[in-house]
Order: structure tokens, then C-alpha cells, then sequence
């Protein structure tokens, strides 16, 4: 393991950034973001960025082909962004395990390319939390908030920060970081995280068995009657990856790209034929049964949630999975 | 670079047939004039017209056909009215094939088969009829009930009369919603023709058509008494991707795009009905 | 405060109507608005607390045309956006028992932990303080720490068109809610156009602000709809994002009753509200004093035309530098 005094974090970034592309959460709690390391840009105070991490590696808008058409001719212009090596500091727990999770969607074949690039490109340094939120819930979910995983491991404990490399990857980069001395981290104080509110979530209830006795449940139609149908929820949460492709007429040719999509949205199955879900209840389940039912019948019991509480602070109404999972788990006790 | 699946191929429409006043067949070869790629029957591609958009259809020609590929499309939205206003030699993008596609060479073997079609949803069975047509020895009797609302209406009419209906072992029964003057076949809506024509509930029944007509010939199928592992029909819904990522196609636990969109009765049934 | 609401609610349930309220959360502030049908429910989980700051009155507009009654507990601000919904013919005023809810101010989680507090695991109103609970142990902070910005410069204590009121009827205060917009007004359009790039550059149009907003109460939305020619779900360059919330606040200009939703819901924090108090203040201005959803007669400015109604050359002349 590495240390470095907490004094010498600016030098630490400094000497990443020479290298390659930097990231660091900044800003102010509720706006935080992966942000460009600049001189003099601080680690925010916040525990957790307000966008995930998954924008590094799936960006909300990103161009998948140009293409020119010239009378009856086409042409197909391949225009990506070119990936860089990059690397993203500060990642908690939650977040890199919603990397796992989205690899399992974009990385099996065929192999989603623009994905792969950035993955492949990025190095994660990942960051131990020591002061949760009450809406933290990432032990709920068999996250260990105290020992991320990553390409790197950091912590920071009294008054250093503690660098423990993870993959191969993360051995290049400690290793072209002079600065770094030998160290080892002191034990931590975990007792905060026994006190977390939503430790103790149930999920017994979900999972890939009994997918149409939770799809039937009657508690959605409570669950989804405030609902305002906007995207904040899938917005913001590290593990939702539905997309739209759509065309932008530029005037002098056709561009082709990739955008966030939210099965909230009524306009997301809408076809011409018709529309199967059509109320926001359908769609409202969509999202929740996705995420504990779908996703878990496809991955090995895995939910496509990773506790990261972004849900419970961002929703104008103040509705979420833990919610969700409480009125149908309640429901499905004997 | 490594190929990206969303990448699209550019591919020419060489002939366009008019098959009914709103469906079109676009016959389709890449640059050099070649098949853009194999396929199974019932598989599906996505075409494109850049700034127009894209859209999933079924492939409507058999895989035996080794020159081309070929779409049945009905004007019903932004993609399809433009692919109704092109001429030959118009190039679009393609990206396929996508999806199951049907068992013909697993669970359609040796097995009689009724192909039972209403409109449009001739489309995605034509490519599995004239496949079993080529490799008529692997399987048992074929049965195929098609209807539409008028003669009209008919998708490939010409193709049933002259290659279909000729063909021994292969029984075809037409059916128009109402009579007209030119007309001397059934007239009556497909459910009930199923039903009269009382196939034998050993065959094997292959569906493909608007909703209000799988939901009631799929009734009296089971009022015959069919076994629901025994009923296959296709699903189609919004899909952006057709790799089973962007989220629009997911019913349970599968993508229709990935997963179907063929389904057997008895898996639909493990299903939410959001279809 | 709780108890009478809730005494209230199961006695309007009682008579017959169904009840809008907000239903208890995990947490002492995450509560959600709901309908309740039964007085079990009602028992279980009605609350009415410092956080109940969620702007009902749009919800009305479905729940009045559900067949039968709904009573509402709505606040001072409310009951403009409800009036205005009226005027916009948009409720069903006859199918609403509206309950007037005196409001001392509503708290914003996200004011708190801008506060630095973290792990917070309840709070107490002790009138002028808070007693919070956290993870860490508790700490006493003033009440005005947890208000929100829109209470804070709160326009009006007046509970409109309400068929009862909870607490007493209040009065239209001296707000100092367009000092923000004055401080913008000063900027150079340099400046002032670098601010707002700032803000909206962190917008991920999730729509929340539109879905939520009392004005915005278009069947389909423009941008939501294929045929329009403006829908998209994302900026094919980052000016279009801006563009969708200048055109939202031009949409919504004269009909805004600064509720302040937007703000409130968006998880970017983008001080939305600003726009359309721009506007207000503007109209004010130009058009003379007008609180829109404070009445339902007087005639809305924008619609409106009075011979001596400023050129609107006199806009574009303000908008130079001197």
C-alpha cells in the first residue's frame, strides 16, 4: 500500500494530469460532478457526485456516425469521439459497482464499442466513505462502502491518503507516481455504517423467481400515482442504461447519435401500431421490476441497484426503490 | 477498428413491387450487388434513412434465396412513408439480421405446420412458408390460411396463386373480410375460417397478424383444444437497438428484439401482457 | 399543525370525499404526495409537517375530473397556482374541497445539507429551531437554515377561494423576492450570459421541472411531440438545452405564479425560478402590478390590450447597454 500526506493531494493530481485526463467530484453538495482537474480545483465536500459516474463511460449525448447523403447515394462517416486514457478519482463504492453492472449489458456481444473504448481507457481510483447519508443503502446490497473495488483503492484517514493498487492497470498508474511513499492504513471505524436506517432492507422478495406475482402486485398503482413521469430518477442513476438513437438534420449532412432514455417517459414505447404501456403506472413498474425482477432473472440474482440513495434525494416526489421495495416486500411476506 | 453493430451498411433497393395499395416489397443488395447478409426466417433488419430514421422490419424473403433480401412494408408512420416515396436505386442503411427467428430446422422438423396470417402479417411468414417450401421433405403437411380485409389487400397475392396454391402438398385457403363482385373464395374473418376448417390438434400453428386476430383465433385454437407449446406467433414492438440494450422491447425478462420476436404460447405466458 | 390536518383529512374522507395529502416516508422528510381512500390510511400514514412543501395544485387537475369530490390541503403559495388553474379552466372547481392551510415557511432537505449536515436521520420543530438528528448525534440549527429559497422571500401568506382554512388567513407581504433578478439586471449581458450558461450547462433535461410546473399543463407537450419538429430528449448541441427553458418560462410568462417548483425539483439545482421571475418583474414593469392565480377576473397582461400598452420596442431598447 501508498501513502501521501493529504497536504500533497493537489501535487498527486497534478502529477495524474500530466499524463492524462483527470476527473475529481467537485462542487457543492446536490451539484457536485466529475469534473476536469484544474489547478486549484478541490475535491468537493459532498459525498457523492449529484450525476453518477456511469457519465464517464456512457455519456448522456454521444455521436454514433455522420453520414452524408447525396441524391440517392449515402455515405456512412465513422466520426467517434476518439477515447483518451483518463482517469476518474474519488468513484464510491456504489457507483463502481454499477460499472459490473453495466458491463454485463454493454460488453457482451455483440460488444457496444463506444462503451468498450472508454472502459477501456479509464483507470478508477476509487474513494472508502466514512460519512454516509441516511440514504445511503450500498450494505443493503452487499457493497462494502469501506473497501471499494476499482483499479485503485483510496482512503484518506488522519491525515493521509492511502493508495492500494487492484488490477494491473491500477499498478501503472501508482507506480508512475513518484511522490507516493510506502504505508499502511489504519483500521477504521465502521460503527457508522451499523447505524445506517436502510441496512436492514429486505429484498427477499425479488429477484428473477416469481417475476408475474410481482408484476401483479396490486401496491403499484399507490406506488406510481404521484409519479410526474420525468426522467430524474433514470437521470441520475448510475445503473439505468436505456437509450434513444435519434438523427440530427445538421443542414449539411446527417448525424446520428446516442442519447439517455427514460422508460418513464411516454413517449418511450410509443409505436405507431399503439401503446402498451400506457399509463404511468406500466411504466413506473417497468422501471422498479427492470431493476429487482429483469435485470436479477438475467444476471445470476444481481440487482441492477447499487444503494447509491441518488433516487431518494433527487425525486420531486419523493418516491424510490426503497419504497418500492418495502411495499412489495411487505406484501410478499406470508 | 473493431465493428460497431450500430453502425449501419449502406445497401441499394434495386425493385420496389406495389402489393396492395398501402404495402410495398423493397428488394435490397449491398454495393456489389450481393445479399447483405444470411438470416433465419422470421429474423428481422433495421433500415434507415439517415435524417428520415430508423425502424425494424421483418425480413419477408426466405434464407434459400441466395440473391437478395426483401421487405414487405405497410405505410403506417415517419420511416414507411418515406420508403413509399422512393424509386429503385435509392440507396438506404441496413443492420441485421436481429432476433430468434423461427425453429425451422429444431422443432418445425417432421412436424405438420399451419401458417395462419391476417394483412401485413403475411410479412415475417412468407420467409418461413417459402423455406419450408425449398426443403419440403423435412416436413409434414403445410396448411396456410391467410386473410385481409379485401382481395386487395392481400399481400403477394400473385406469389400464393401462381407458386403456392400449385404446389402439391401444400393446401392454401384465402379469406376476405367481405365479398366483392371478383371474389369466389371464403369470405369471413380469419378466427372463424381457422375454426371451420378444423385442423387436427397434432399440427403445429404458426401466427402472425393484428392483435383482435391471434386473440381470437388463438381462442377457438384453444377451445380445439391445441396445446399451447404447439402455437408460435411474433411480437413487435418499439426497438431502437436490436441488440437488446436500449430498454424499449423488454417484456419481463426478454428483449423482443434479442430474445424473439418469436415466441412459443407457453413462454408468452411466463410474460407480462405489455405487448 | 399535524393533528388538525389530520383530523380534518378523515373528517372530509368521512363525508364522503377522497383525501389529496402527502403520505409518511422513510425519513421525516421524504413524504409523497397520495390520495387516500380510507380512514386506515389515513391513520397509518397522512402527515402534515415542515417538509410538505410540494405544490398540489396540479394534481387537481386529473383528481377533479375522477368523478366525485377531492379535498386538498393546500398552502398560501398553492392556492395562487390553484385559482390560476381555474382561471386556465383547467380544474373542476365544483369536485374540490379546498382546505386553506396557514404555512409558516416549508424546510428543503437540500437546504440542510447545503448546511453540511449529513446523515440526516429526523428532525423536531421547536419553533424558531430545529433539533436534528444524525448519524453523528444532534445538532440545534436555526429553522431559517432549513427554509427554502421561495419561503424565505415568501410573496404571500393569503389562503385564496378556500371553502375552510386551517389556521388564520394571512396577508400579501413586502417580498424581497426580486432581489436576485436585479442582481442579475446589473450584469453586463456578457456577464449575465456566462451566469446562465453556467446554470443551464448542468441541465440533463429530465423534465422534472416541466412535469411538476402548475402552467405546464399542456396535454402534449411540444417537446414531447414527434410531429412538432422541437421534441428531442437531449441537446444536439448544448444551446438547445438552454433554449427549452427560455421557451418554457416565455410559455409560461403571465401565468407563472412563482411557486417556485422548479427550483424545488430540479436535481441540478439550476435556479430556474429566476427566469420566470425575470418575467414577472418585468410584466409588473411594463404592464403595471400583477400577481398571476390572484384572482379570477382580472384580465392577464400578455392577453390583454390596452391602447396605451408599451411599444414592445421599449424591451429591446432596455436590453442595450447604456
Amino acid at each position: 500500500m501508498k501513502k501521501l500526506p493529504l497536504s500533497q493531494l493537489d501535487a498527486l493530481f497534478a502529477a495524474i494530469a500530466e499524463k492524462r485526463r483527470l476527473y475529481i467530484p467537485a462542487g457543492e453538495a446536490g451539484t457536485a460532478s466529475f469534473t476536469p482537474w484544474r489547478e486549484g480545483l478541490k475535491l468537493t465536500d459532498a459525498l457523492n457526485t449529484a450525476r453518477s459516474a456511469k457519465d464517464l463511460f456512457f455519456p448522456q449525448v454521444e455521436n454514433l456516425a455522420d453520414f452524408k447523403v447525396t441524391g440517392k447515394q449515402i455515405q456512412v462517416i465513422e466520426n467517434r469521439d476518439p477515447a483518451e486514457p483518463f482517469v476518474l478519482f474519488g468513484v464510491r463504492a456504489c457507483d463502481c459497482r454499477s460499472f459490473d453492472i453495466l458491463d454485463k449489458v454493454f460488453l457482451c456481444d455483440p460488444v457496444d464499442t463506444y462503451y468498450q473504448a472508454r472502459r477501456e481507457q479509464g483507470t478508477v481510483v476509487t474513494l472508502a466513505c466514512t460519512e454516509p447519508e441516511e440514504t445511503c443503502f450500498c450494505t443493503a446490497l452487499g457493497i462494502d462502502p469501506t473497501d471499494p473495488a476499482g483499479d485503485v483503492t483510496a482512503w484518506m484517514a488522519e491525515g493521509f491518503l492511502y493508495l492500494r493498487a487492484n488490477t494491473a492497470r491500477g499498478e501503472e498508474l501508482l507506480s508512475s507516481l513518484p511522490l507516493l511513499e510506502e504505508g499502511e492504513k489504519p483500521e477504521q471505524d465502521r460503527s457508522v455504517f451499523e447505524k445506517l436506517p436502510l441496512r436492514d432492507l429486505d429484498w427477499s422478495a425479488f429477484g428473477g423467481e416469481r417475476m408475474m406475482e410481482r408484476f401483479n402486485a396490486p401496491q403499484w398503482a399507490s406506488l406510481a400515482e404521484s409519479c410526474l413521469g420525468c426522467g430524474t430518477c433514470t437521470f441520475v442513476c448510475p445503473t439505468c442504461q436505456c437509450y434513444d438513437i435519434k438523427d440530427f438534420n445538421t443542414g449539411g449532412g446527417v448525424k446520428r447519435y446516442r442519447c439517455w432514455d427514460s422508460c418513464m417517459y411516454s413517449d418511450f414505447t410509443l409505436m405507431s401500431a399503439g401503446q402498451p404501456r400506457p399509463t404511468q403506472l406500466e411504466r413506473f413498474r417497468q422501471r422498479f421490476m427492470h431493476k429487482l425482477v429483469y435485470y436479477p432473472a438475467n444476471h445470476e440474482g444481481e440487482f441492477g441497484c447499487v444503494g447509491c440513495g441518488r433516487c431518494l434525494q433527487k425525486c420531486p416526489i419523493s418516491m424510490n426503490i426503497v419504497k418500492v421495495a418495502r411495499a412489495l416486500g411487505e406484501e410478499a411476506k406470508p | 477498428m473493431r465493428r460497431e453493430a450500430l453502425i449501419p451498411q449502406v445497401v441499394q433497393v434495386t425493385d420496389i413491387r406495389r402489393d396492395t395499395p398501402d404495402v410495398k416489397t423493397f428488394r435490397v443488395v449491398d454495393l456489389d450487388g450481393r445479399k447483405p447478409f444470411l438470416h433465419i426466417p422470421g429474423q428481422c433488419a433495421m433500415l434507415s434513412m439517415p435524417g428520415v430514421g430508423e425502424a425494424l422490419f421483418s425480413i419477408t424473403s426466405s434464407p434459400t434465396n441466395e440473391d437478395y433480401l426483401e421487405f414487405s412494408i405497410k405505410k403506417c408512420g415517419c420511416v414507411t412513408d418515406w420508403l413509399h416515396a422512393i424509386e429503385p436505386g435509392q440507396q438506404v442503411t441496413l443492420r441485421g439480421p436481429y432476433g430468434n427467428g423461427f425453429p425451422v430446422d429444431t422443432d418445425f422438423a417432421g412436424k405438420d405446420l399451419v401458417f395462419v396470417a391476417g394483412g401485413i402479417g403475411l410479412a415475417p411468414l412468407r420467409s418461413v412458408i417459402n423455406y419450408v417450401r425449398c426443403y419440403r421433405d423435412r416436413y409434414g403437411t403445410v396448411d396456410i390460411v391467410y386473410g385481409s380485409r379485401s382481395k386487395a389487400d392481400l399481400v403477394d397475392y400473385q406469389e400464393i396463386l401462381d407458386e403456392w396454391c400449385s404446389e402439391p402438398g401444400i393446401s392454401v385457403h384465402l379469406t376476405i373480410d367481405n365479398p366483392q363482385p371478383d371474389w369466389d373464395g371464403h369470405v369471413g374473418f380469419v378466427p372463424n375460417f381457422v375454426k371451420e376448417l378444423g385442423f387436427d390438434t397434432g399440427k403445429t400453428v404458426v401466427m402472425c397478424g393484428p392483435p383482435i386476430m391471434i386473440k381470437f383465433t388463438l381462442a377457438g385454437l384453444m377451445e380445439q383444444g391445441f396445446p399451447r407449446d404447439q402455437i408460435y406467433t411474433t411480437l413487435e414492438l418499439r426497438m431502437k437497438c436490436g441488440l437488446g440494450r436500449c430498454g424499449r422491447c423488454n417484456i419481463g425478462d426478454k428483449y423482443v428484439c434479442k430474445d424473439g420476436p418469436v415466441f412459443r404460447l407457453d413462454q408468452l405466458d411466463q410474460l407480462p401482457d405489455e405487448y | 399543525m399535524q393533528e388538525r390536518v389530520k383530523a380534518k383529512a378523515i373528517e372530509l374522507l368521512e363525508s364522503g370525499c377522497r383525501v389529496l395529502g402527502w403520505k409518511a416516508g422513510e425519513f421525516f422528510y421524504d413524504v409523497t404526495p397520495a390520495v387516500f381512500t380510507s380512514r386506515e390510511e389515513i391513520e397509518r400514514d397522512f402527515v402534515f409537517n415542515p417538509f410538505c412543501g410540494a405544490n398540489q395544485s396540479k394534481y387537481l387537475i386529473a383528481e377533479s375530473r375522477r368523478g366525485g369530490r377531492v379535498a386538498a390541503f393546500l398552502k398560501p403559495c398553492d392556492t395562487y397556482s390553484f385559482q390560476q388553474l381555474q382561471k386556465e379552466h383547467r380544474i373542476l372547481r365544483e369536485n374540490v374541497y379546498a382546505v386553506g392551510v396557514q404555512c409558516p415557511g416549508m424546510c428543503d432537505m437540500d437546504a440542510l445539507r447545503a448546511a453540511g449536515l449529513r446523515g440526516v436521520t429526523g428532525a423536531e420543530d421547536r419553533g424558531e429551531k430545529l433539533l436534528v438528528h444524525t448519524l453523528r448525534g444532534d445538532r440545534e440549527v436555526d429553522r431559517s437554515l432549513a427554509l427554502s429559497e421561495r419561503c424565505r422571500v415568501c410573496k404571500s401568506k393569503k389562503l385564496l377561494d378556500c371553502d375552510e382554512m386551517i389556521g388564520q388567513q394571512g396577508e400579501e407581504l413586502v417580498s424581497t423576492r426580486f432581489t436576485e433578478v436585479e442582481r442579475l439586471e446589473a450584469m453586463t449581458p456578457e456577464e449575465r450570459f456566462a451566469f446562465w450558461r453556467g446554470e443551464l450547462s448542468r441541465c440533463i433535461r429530465c423534465n422534472a421541472c416541466r412535469n411538476v410546473c402548475p402552467a405546464c399543463s399542456c396535454e402534449k407537450c411540444v417537446f414531447d411531440n414527434p410531429a412538432s419538429g422541437a421534441e428531442n430528449k437531449a441537446p444536439a448541441s448544448s444551446f438547445e438545452e438552454n433554449l427549452f427553458h427560455i421557451i418554457r418560462a416565455f410559455h409560461v410568462a403571465g401565468r407563472c405564479t412563482d411557486c417556485g417548483e422548479c427550483s424545488r425539483v430540479c436535481p441540478q439545482h439550476i435556479p430556474l425560478h429566476l427566469l420566470n421571475r425575470k418575467f414577472i418583474k418585468d410584466i409588473n414593469q411594463l404592464y403595471g402590478p400583477y400577481q398571476a392565480g390572484a384572482d379570477l377576473e382580472t384580465r392577464p397582461p400578455l392577453v390583454d390590450f390596452q391602447q396605451d400598452d408599451p411599444e414592445p420596442s421599449i424591451v429591446g431598447e432596455r436590453g442595450t447597454n447604456p
